[in-house]
């Protein structure tokens, strides 16, 4: 609807071709993400949930932020989702028909997410009502790299350490003895 | 582009992963819709970052993708320890520190 508006309204700044792209790439995703949340095959969550996480990185690229876009392919989609996949067949989790929505907390669990919708976007439209993203050139990969190893050094060398910590620990945990 | 046409998505997004980690039993699914909640507020931080033309955004977003994949890492780790422990991975079953 908003990429709708964008692309008709006669003001300066309308990307035409980035708002259809953003609706389409939009559409797949929420609806990739309702057949994660709602397919009863692990294995077919998995492989939606691939084409969300794509979406998101198609996000990042309209969004002029490329090297985001492309840590997103090779961290979710490289990685995690194989990690996924890996899990689901050390445990065995029956690959093919199981049940795993709770009856009970279905109709709960959908007013507690329409509601939480609502409540954000009437504070989102009330807050961000026409701000406008206006992208003249991509974020270059140079600055977000002086800005890591400059401003930001000291988080970056603390989420090398809590990665070094989750890989150690995770051996621990699994490990069998 | 309007900013809040990507609010709006990362929030419709929010929701659906919400709605995924109350609705699932399997441990793994919960896992799977935890990764749409962070990356969700992924698509904010970047959104907000090309807003105000500040790298601090792409640089936040980048550190959340480091810290969701080692909450994976554990998550799998834990979800494997319960399957092999109790031989199923049903979140509503792990209820040992119920009162």
């Amino acid at each position: 609807m908003t990429a709708l508006l964008a692309a008709i309204s006669p003001d300066a700044d309308i990307y035409v071709a980035q708002n259809v792209f953003f609706g389409l790439i939009a559409v797949v995703m929420l609806y990739s993400a309702y057949r994660v949340v709602t397919t009863i095959n692990i294995v077919h969550a998995a492989l939606w949930l691939v084409l969300v996480l794509a979406g998101v990185a198609a996000q990042f690229i309209l969004l002029g932020a490329e090297f985001v876009a492309v840590t997103q392919v090779l961290v979710y989609i490289g990685a995690v989702v194989v990690l996924f996949l890996f899990g689901i067949m050390l445990t065995r989790a029956s690959l093919g028909d199981d049940e795993t929505v709770r009856e009970e907390k279905h109709a709960m669990a959908a007013v507690v997410g329409v509601l939480l919708f609502s409540v954000m976007a009437l504070a989102l439209i009330d807050t961000w009502g026409d701000d406008r993203i206006v992208i003249d050139e991509p974020q270059r990969v140079q600055e977000v790299s002086d800005a890591i190893f400059s401003r930001y050094i000291i988080p970056f060398e603390a989420v090398s350490v809590l990665l070094l910590a989750a890989l150690i620990g995770a051996i621990v945990v699994a490990r069998k003895d | 582009m309007f900013l809040n046409q990507f609010l709006l998505l990362a929030a419709a997004l929010f929701c659906i992963g919400v709605y995924g980690v109350l609705v699932r039993k399997n441990g793994i699914l919960v896992l799977m819709s935890i990764e749409i909640i962070l990356n969700a507020v992924n698509i904010n931080l970047v959104a907000f970052g090309s807003l105000t033309d500040d790298v601090a955004g792409e640089v936040f977003a980048l550190f959340t993708i480091a810290v969701a994949a080692a909450e994976v890492g554990i998550g799998l780790a834990i979800v494997l320890l319960m399957y092999r422990n109790r031989r199923s991975i049903d979140f509503s079953e792990a209820d040992l520190l119920k009162g």
